[in-house]
């Protein structure tokens, strides 16, 4: 029996689109508000999706336990009350919620305990951003 | 093709204990799932059908039919139960939402008229929800 289980975690981080490639018109008129030079900040959702089969003794796709240790080390302790752009992720890359959701599937798809399906991540309650990989590798 | 989702809540009762092992290991796979004493939750079940749109009636699939197989298929039995306890399929198998999910499929799959169960998605608490498709692999 193959299952699906996802869970959900929260961070709160600054950020600011502002793309070297452009020049600061460009940039102005591209990102809007989102390029505000101070910076602005959302509390983000991260939904994760990992699949597997049910373990007949335990009853689970994976130890929950696992999962949010993982999390806790690997996502929230890296990226909760930060600024996104002084990470070494969005270093060379604008930290969009695009970029973010690559970086986070590139995290969770080290966990050892289950596969992991997607990434959803919701910058505000009206933007959210799904990555199930599959897309060029950015390093 | 169109999809059709149905919300339903129950609350219930559930302990995770594999009989088979020492106490110690229990509590250490499971940490607080594992009081015998049991805990509770507000369960959100969402089951989702498939089909094509009846071109008379403009429906997928009855929903005070779908309501009513959903309540007394699941709902009935689940609500203001120890699921351990309770109910016969978790006699044998612990009520993590992984089986929950799969057991409401189960007690779903042959009952709705006219459309197919696509997926059902029980959410334990708003941040942890399971989804069974029916996948057997």
């Amino acid at each position: 029996m193959k299952a699906y289980l996802s869970r959900r975690y929260h961070f709160s981080a600054s950020h600011r689109l502002n793309s070297p490639a452009y020049a600061e018109q460009r940039n102005r008129e591209v990102y809007g508000k989102c390029n505000n030079p101070h910076g602005h900040g959302h509390n983000y959702t991260v939904e994760v999706t990992v699949s597997g089969k049910v373990d007949p003794v335990t009853g689970m796709v994976c130890n929950l336990a696992d999962l949010d240790a993982f999390a806790q080390k690997n996502l929230l302790e890296r990226f909760d009350h930060t600024n996104l752009n002084e990470l070494e992720c969005f270093a060379y890359r604008v930290s969009t919620t695009e970029n973010l959701s690559i970086e986070v599937h590139r995290i969770f798809a080290d966990f050892p305990g289950a596969h992991l399906e997607r990434v959803h991540i919701e910058e505000t309650s009206n933007n959210s951003f799904d990555y199930a990989g599959g897309g060029p590798k950015l390093r | 093709m169109i999809f059709l989702t149905r919300k339903a809540e129950f609350s219930s009762a559930h302990f995770y204990w594999v009989d088979d092992w020492p106490e110690e290991e229990n509590l250490k796979v499971f940490g607080k799932c594992a009081n015998r004493n049991g805990h509770g939750h507000n369960y959100t079940v969402e089951v989702t059908v498939a089909g094509e749109v009846d071109p008379v009636s403009g429906f997928v699939v009855d929903l005070k039919q779908l309501k009513d197989i959903l309540e007394h298929e699941v709902i009935r039995v689940y609500d203001h139960r120890h699921l351990n306890l309770e109910v016969p399929e978790f006699r044998a198998n612990i009520p993590t939402t992984e089986n929950i999910a799969i057991a409401i499929w189960n007690r779903l799959v042959d009952r709705i008229p006219n459309a197919r169960l696509h997926r059902v998605r029980v959410y334990e608490m708003p941040d942890l929800f399971a989804d069974f498709y029916g996948e057997q692999e």
